[in-house]
């Protein structure tokens, strides 16, 4: 990758029309080739180490899971499923759970502070801890249940695609780690012609349903999967189907944000016409025949 | 019940401080609350001390409202108990804004509008408080589902907005209405207020007189 100055597509909160320049910006994207990982955990490591993220050191569940999930402090985290595969054999799926890096972002959507999660033009979803303020809106507005709040800073993390190193032209250090080239790093289009390679090759060695995880309900991703079982992703430790934005976040963050706001002005305004066409409701003291008696 | 020639008293000084110990509460939620909901109020965060201190106050200051509600709740539920009468009223509504007192069905404490109100309160005061626990960070946030957040975010929205809507109509009634105001502010209202718009109150305290 040639170096690239980083320009914002997309700000929460906010609404802007990126600049022109960016429509020729390359998107990025990471492939996870799950036929090619072997769970060492590089990934992880690499990861902790670039980001400087140390997660506390908690219980195993008795799974290979460690940490047993994503946390403020671990971004990025191999998840081990084990499924029966139709030889009677056992198939052990390894996924790295992490930031998908959505084209049409929930977070993003979901954030009200302005300026708190940005999209690069580059395709990368970044939070920016100067403007977080903690509410958790992220959390409620991803498709995949990513972002996690500090306990100690209480700001929203998530993978952020090494952007410091991506716009300096190196690749996630994640990838830069990883052993078996599971992960690759590049141009979105070149990765997924890379991706159809692998899967052609995975259909010649009895996975007929390899495919590629880009799914279109978020607009598509920049982290992608290859998935030697793609008719049934949420075998891979649940990795949703169909990711959408909720519609119940699509209410709440869409049409119910400008008719709030109108019928809030509108009650008032009626309340002043009324006001001036009908006079306030005043009390006739003359009229009070108790102060006769 | 005071029977002064110079006036009815219909509040006493702990409900007055009550209600208005809420008013201002309900304010700085609302204000606080429409901050982190719509992107063009968010510099109202700047009252609070900033985005992130606004979203730390906004569910303490929503909660101490919710516990004051909770003891007008039990004081005056009696009394807005919707009756056929109060139907009726509510279903002359035009007549109300036309000021055509003489068509409407007689009214006793409280009008079919206010008893609404009252209960609109109660119903979305529960939701917000409710709601807003699902994802009150940190504190009880992590006791519920990304799902239940979801859900709960829309219902905190929608029932601050309806709530909203019901305190502007509530507050434009009052300034309205003249010598409403002085019923929350001094308690008193004068005998022939209480005649016109509470005639069955204005008997049942005066005896009719």
């Amino acid at each position: 990758m040639a170096i690239q100055a980083l320009q914002v597509v997309a700000q929460s909160a906010t609404t802007m029309t990126p600049p022109a320049s960016a429509a020729k910006t390359v998107h990025v994207a990471k492939l996870i080739d799950i036929s090619s990982c072997i769970g060492c955990k590089a990934c992880q490591v690499a990861c902790m180490e670039w980001n400087e993220t140390r997660p506390v050191i908690g219980d195993t569940d008795g799974t290979y899971d460690n940490p047993v999930e994503l946390g403020a402090n671990a971004w990025t985290v191999m998840k081990f499923n084990e499924i029966e595969n139709a030889q009677g054999g056992i198939d052990w799926l390894i996924r790295k759970d992490g930031c998908m890096h959505c084209e049409d972002p929930g977070c993003l959507k979901a954030c009200p502070s302005p300026g708190a999660i940005v999209k690069l033009d580059n395709g990368i979803v970044d939070f920016n801890s100067d403007k977080c303020i903690g509410c958790g809106y992220c959390v409620a507005g991803c498709p995949f249940d990513v972002p996690r709040i500090s306990q100690t800073t209480n700001k929203a993390t998530k993978c952020t695609l090494c952007s410091d190193r991506v716009s300096v032209g190196q690749e996630p250090a994640c990838v830069k780690a990883c052993p078996t080239q599971a992960l690759t790093f590049g141009p979105k289009d070149d990765r997924i012609k890379y991706a159809n390679e692998r899967i052609k090759d995975l259909n010649g060695r009895g996975y007929d349903k390899a495919s590629l995880y880009n799914p279109q309900g978020v607009g598509g991703t920049h982290v992608m999967y290859v998935l030697p079982h793609g008719d049934k992703p949420t075998a891979y430790n649940g990795l949703p189907a169909d990711p959408k934005i909720s519609s119940t976040v699509g209410l709440w963050k869409g049409i119910m944000k400008p008719i709030a706001l109108l019928t809030m002005a509108a009650t008032v305004f009626a309340g002043v016409i009324h006001y001036a066409i009908k006079g306030p409701d005043t009390v006739d003291e003359d009229h009070d025949d108790s102060k006769k008696s | 019940m005071s029977n002064q020639q110079d006036g009815l008293v219909r509040y006493k000084g702990s409900d007055r401080l009550n209600h208005w110990l809420i008013a201002v509460l309900f304010t700085l939620a609302a204000l606080g609350g429409l901050a982190m909901f719509h992107p063009s109020m968010f510099f109202l965060s700047e009252l609070f001390g900033g985005g992130s201190l606004n979203r730390v106050l906004h569910p303490f200051i929503g909660s101490s409202m919710f516990v004051l509600f909770v003891l007008i709740f039990f004081k005056f539920w009696h009394h807005n108990v919707l009756t056929a009468n109060d139907r009726k009223w509510l279903g002359q509504i035009g007549d109300v804004l036309n000021k055509k007192h003489d068509r409407l069905p007689e009214v006793g404490r409280y009008n079919g509008g206010q008893k609404a109100a009252f209960w609109v309160m109660v119903v979305t005061m529960i939701l917000l408080v409710v709601s807003g626990l699902a994802f009150w960070r940190p504190y009880f946030s992590h006791y519920f589902s990304v799902d239940v957040t979801r859900v709960a975010a829309l219902v905190h929205a929608v029932s601050a907005w309806v709530l909203i809507l019901t305190i502007i109509t509530h507050v434009y009634a009052a300034l309205w209405v003249k010598g409403t105001i002085g019923a929350m502010w001094t308690g008193v209202v004068s005998r022939a207020w209480a005649r016109k718009h509470h005639p069955g109150w204005f008997k049942e305290v005066t005896g009719g007189k």
